[in-house]
């Protein structure tokens, strides 16, 4: 079984198959969670964000978003959610709302204002309405750091930096898929029975490589972090989604999000200065402090929504998941997953493992209902506040920090160096970033970056060349993000850092 | 407020990073009465090597040997450049006299006049750079000729590994070698400090026993380089004494900031500037300036509340970008902190000047007579990529003053 992507659905199928018995190979052309799945809210939804517009998606966040708080619940905060609206909002859908809730089967409790304020003090004090709900924040990449761990262990095989470049084709069946390592260029072929595109966004080009036609809608979504925490819960704006809805905690930060822009291109998704204005501009109406709060950086996702493209906004096009056996289009050995969201990862997971397990004639049931997702090691250092508070614990001073603003010392790096090494990877700066907070903080890598550089040559895990080019696409993947938020005391903190490796390092040259 | 009384002076500095340093200094040496102020300043983020100009056109990355024929190039290309203000003369007086003050106070610079000289970093990168820390200098030499060279790193230094710079020079380098020493005394410490080290050797004693790590060690390394901890003050003494215990050159690696060499400029400024007179208020901000009936300044300092006041002649606002202050950004403007209450919509974020470093008002005449801006508060200078920094704020201080001492007389 080969299956074709790394974020949470294809870790996710990983994980089930391989609690099934089924022996897979999965590849990834970037990192994992290198797409969608690194690059979202991060938000485990009740439910209630789809009453108006999709009861399906609602009932199956519902669902879902109950059993992943049973099953893995190391990857999330059940901080709970609010829904309000403001002042100039619709009345007619704020009047509806807690009807549709309760027609969804999804728990809702109205709210007077005065303890709505209460619980959020921040809110504004032009609330008109406020229900609380369950929705909780999941950390992405620990979700499938541990799916994709437990997989390994049970004899899934991880390639990662692996890109499928094409197929062969015979009988009606894929043959042999063609990969390509893109940091070496080598190639290598894949003989598998089974081949399962879970790429996400990129579903569309995996399978145009195959002859087979998707139609995926690519829209882009951007989101802004905040210095520091700045509510408790979840805080959704009560109305039909538009931009800056939803304010999600994700451990000491806050993530404000979205916006939601169609896009062709999938290489070039990066948040802009006119979505970050906008964002901002519109979400102080429901949180005035967010006009004087620190951003420190944004970053920007695609969503896959597998529908018409003649939808008028994207935002009305299902949310549901698109499970495609192409048989009718002449392949019986090749499956596309798309669409869905990360609250329902699993049921995507679960529903694909079903049909792959059917064409192979495998009778075992899915297990990721009743077994609980373990907790690893190499998952465990992307939870914001995490490493501090171990760190806090232990009191071991030799233990020294290397990076200040996430405080995360060098026995977390070496944890993470040890835990890319299992899995046959090039421990850079870049592969620890995504597996801790390295780069995260406040000051994006000025500091951070060079050190951990120094501290891997220390250990030998690095050459020359490897560490400036790590360096570079470390500082400019940061970049991506700091630029659409410069102003105030990022500005100050964004010439520091170019005084730093342009002033003094010349590492631009 | 009535009760305090004003300090009158000719000409009031508002900034304490190199370009207010400079202007003071020039100020002085005119015979000028000089009050300046400014916070910590960016100084302490100086790196300590003296840029004039490195790099142009950014977007070609092109380095330049030459720094006169670059900045040529460069105004020719670029004609708002502050540097297009200057004759090339004044910028080179402009560099001996500040060059002449620092070996005054002890700190000597060396340069080759008219080129740029390679320094090897902390990264392993080589930076382009005009005048070099004496510190630095035998380190220059070493690099070009590839020398037998030992890097000695420190164990709880963060940030400098002895064999990245090592592994840097694969390939061209094969006489240069790396070893990680313990500081003396600091078994009990898991972190290591430039500042506490460079501290550390100002005793005899323990260049003693640093010295009696790094000998045996030197084998058949004809030089070694440091980190730049070879004292906070007094680097002549500390080298020589630690060169003469070691029995083979020694010389600094400039670290990232903030830095030794970035302390050291700001102590020998500091200290050099109080023997020439100028009334220096440290961790003190200008809060507001304003004109007087009789065309002075009334400038009013304090650290939160106002301490003193001000009554000069001329300012000169050299406050920096946005880490120094001089300049504050916020989601849709980007305003100058101490007379601009309005802001403007600029890109080229930075103060535009006439002819005599004068800012200027929407009318595109100086915005007062007696008002200039010095250092990297100036639009259109880029000094981190086109590695400038030095240069701009000793030239643009050096050509501010004496538009002032002109309009003076």
């Amino acid at each position: 079984m080969l299956i074709i992507g790394g974020g949470a659905t294809g870790t996710g199928i990983a994980r089930d198959l391989a609690l099934r018995g089924v022996r897979c190979i999965l590849v990834e052309q970037g990192d994992i969670n290198a797409g969608t799945s690194g690059a979202n809210h991060g938000l485990l939804h009740s439910g209630a964000r789809y009453v108006s517009s999709d009861q399906g998606s609602a009932i199956e966040c519902r669902e879902e978003g109950a059993l992943l708080k049973q099953m893995a619940p190391q990857c999330i905060d059940d901080a709970g959610g609010l829904f309000v609206a403001v002042e100039g909002d619709d009345e007619k859908y704020v009047a509806e709302f807690p009807h549709l809730c309760s027609e969804c089967g999804i728990p809702v409790k109205e709210l007077d204002l005065k303890e709505a304020r209460e619980l959020e003090p921040v809110l504004s004090d032009k609330l008109i309405a406020a229900y609380a709900v369950n929705d909780a924040s999941i950390d992405p990449f620990k979700l499938s750091l541990e799916n994709i761990a437990q997989a390994q262990e049970l004899g899934c095989t991880l390639l990662r930096f692996t890109k499928v470049i094409g197929f062969e084709k015979k009988n009606n069946k894929i043959q042999a898929t063609h990969l390509q390592d893109t940091v070496t260029g080598e190639k290598i072929i894949i003989d598998a029975n089974q081949v399962v595109n879970a790429s996400g966004a990129w579903a569309g080009e995996v399978a145009a490589l195959a002859g087979v036609k998707i139609d995926i809608i690519c829209s882009k979504g951007s989101l802004l972090v905040t210095h520091n925490r700045i509510t408790d819960r979840v805080v959704n704006r009560l109305r039909a989604s538009a931009n800056a809805d939803i304010l999600v905690p994700g451990g000491t930060v806050s993530i404000l999000g979205t916006t939601s822009i169609r896009i062709e291109n999938l290489n070039q998704v990066y948040p802009t200065v006119e979505e970050v204005d906008a964002m901002v501009g519109e979400a102080v109406k429901m949180i005035p402090a967010l006009e004087n709060a620190r951003f420190i950086r944004a970053y920007a996702g695609v969503r896959p929504l597998v529908g018409s493209r003649t939808a008028s906004d994207d935002r009305n096009v299902s949310r549901s998941f698109a499970l495609i056996d192409h048989t009718d289009d002449g392949l019986e050995n090749f499956v596309s997953i798309s669409g869905g969201k990360l609250t329902t990862y699993r049921l995507m997971a679960e529903k694909t493992a079903d049909l792959v397990c059917g064409h192979l004639g495998v009778s075992k049931p899915c297990l990721t209902r009743t077994e609980p997702l373990p907790e690893t090691q190499p998952g465990k250092w992307t939870q914001p506040g995490l490493a501090p508070k171990l760190w806090m614990q232990k009191h071991e001073p030799e233990d020294i920090l290397l990076c200040e603003c996430e405080m995360v010392p060098k026995s977390v790096v070496d944890s993470i160096v040890d835990a890319i090494r299992k899995q046959d990877g090039q421990p850079d700066l870049k592969a620890i970033s995504l597996r801790s907070r390295i780069g995260k903080g406040a000051c994006q890598g000025t500091f951070c970056g060079v050190r951990v550089t120094a501290y891997l040559f220390d250990q030998g895990e690095l050459t020359f060349d490897q560490c400036l080019a790590g360096l570079r696409e470390f500082l400019g993947k940061r970049w991506h993000g700091q630029y659409p938020t410069l102003w105030d005391k990022q500005l100050v903190q964004s010439e520091l850092l170019e005084a730093l490796y342009c002033g003094l390092f010349g590492l631009e040259l | 407020m009535s009760d305090l009384k004003s300090i009158e002076c000719d000409l009031c500095i508002i900034g304490s990073g190199l370009a207010g340093m400079a202007a003071a200094l020039f100020a002085a040496a005119r015979g000028l009465s000089v009050v300046q102020m400014g916070h910590t300043g960016e100084i302490i983020f100086a790196s300590g090597l003296l840029d004039l100009l490195g790099v142009h056109p950014v977007s070609e990355k092109r380095l330049w040997s030459d720094p006169w024929a670059a900045i040529d190039a460069l105004v020719r290309d670029i004609p708002h450049h502050p540097y297009a203000r200057l004759k090339k003369e004044d910028i080179k007086a402009a560099f001996d006299e500040i060059l002449a003050f620092l070996e005054e106070t002890g700190l000597t610079y060396h340069r080759n006049i008219d080129r740029n000289t390679g320094v090897l970093t902390s990264l392993g990168t080589v930076k382009t750079t005009y005048a070099v820390p004496h510190t630095m200098w035998k380190g220059v030499r070493a690099l070009k000729e590839k020398s037998d060279c030992l890097i000695v790193d420190i164990r709880g230094l963060k940030g400098f590994s002895g064999r990245q710079i090592v592994a840097a020079f694969e390939n061209e380098w094969s006489h240069l070698r790396s070893a990680r020493i313990s500081f003396p005394d600091s078994d009990h410490l898991n972190e290591m400090y430039t500042e506490h080290m460079a501290n550390a050797l100002l005793l005899p004693y323990n260049r003693e026993k640093l010295a009696g790590v790094v000998q045996p060690l030197v084998k058949e390394s004809s030089i070694v380089g440091l980190p730049a901890i070879l004292g906070l003050y007094q680097t002549h003494e500390v080298i020589s004494h630690l060169e003469e215990l070691v029995g083979i050159p020694i010389f600094e690696i400039p670290t990232i900031p903030p830095s030794v060499p970035g302390l050291r400029l700001k102590e020998a400024f500091e200290r050099g500037l109080r023997l020439k007179g100028v009334q220096y208020f440290s961790l003190t901000r200008a809060l507001q300036v304003r004109q007087t009936a009789a065309g002075h300044f009334e400038t009013q300092i304090g650290r939160d509340v106002v301490e003193h006041i001000v009554d000069s002649r001329g300012v000169i606002l050299a406050s920096g970008r946005f880490i120094g202050g001089g300049l504050h950004a916020d989601r849709t403007h980007i305003r100058e902190t101490i007379l601009d209450s309005r802001g403007h919509l600029i890109n080229q974020a930075g103060l535009a000047i006439d002819d005599a470093f004068r800012p200027l008002a929407d009318s595109g005449g100086p915005a007062f007579e007696s008002l200039f801006a010095a250092g990297s508060i100036l639009a259109h200078n880029d000094w981190k990529r086109v590695k400038c920094g030095a240069g701009l704020a000793i030239a643009t201080a050096f050509g501010a003053v004496n538009a002032f001492v002109r309009l003076c007389r």
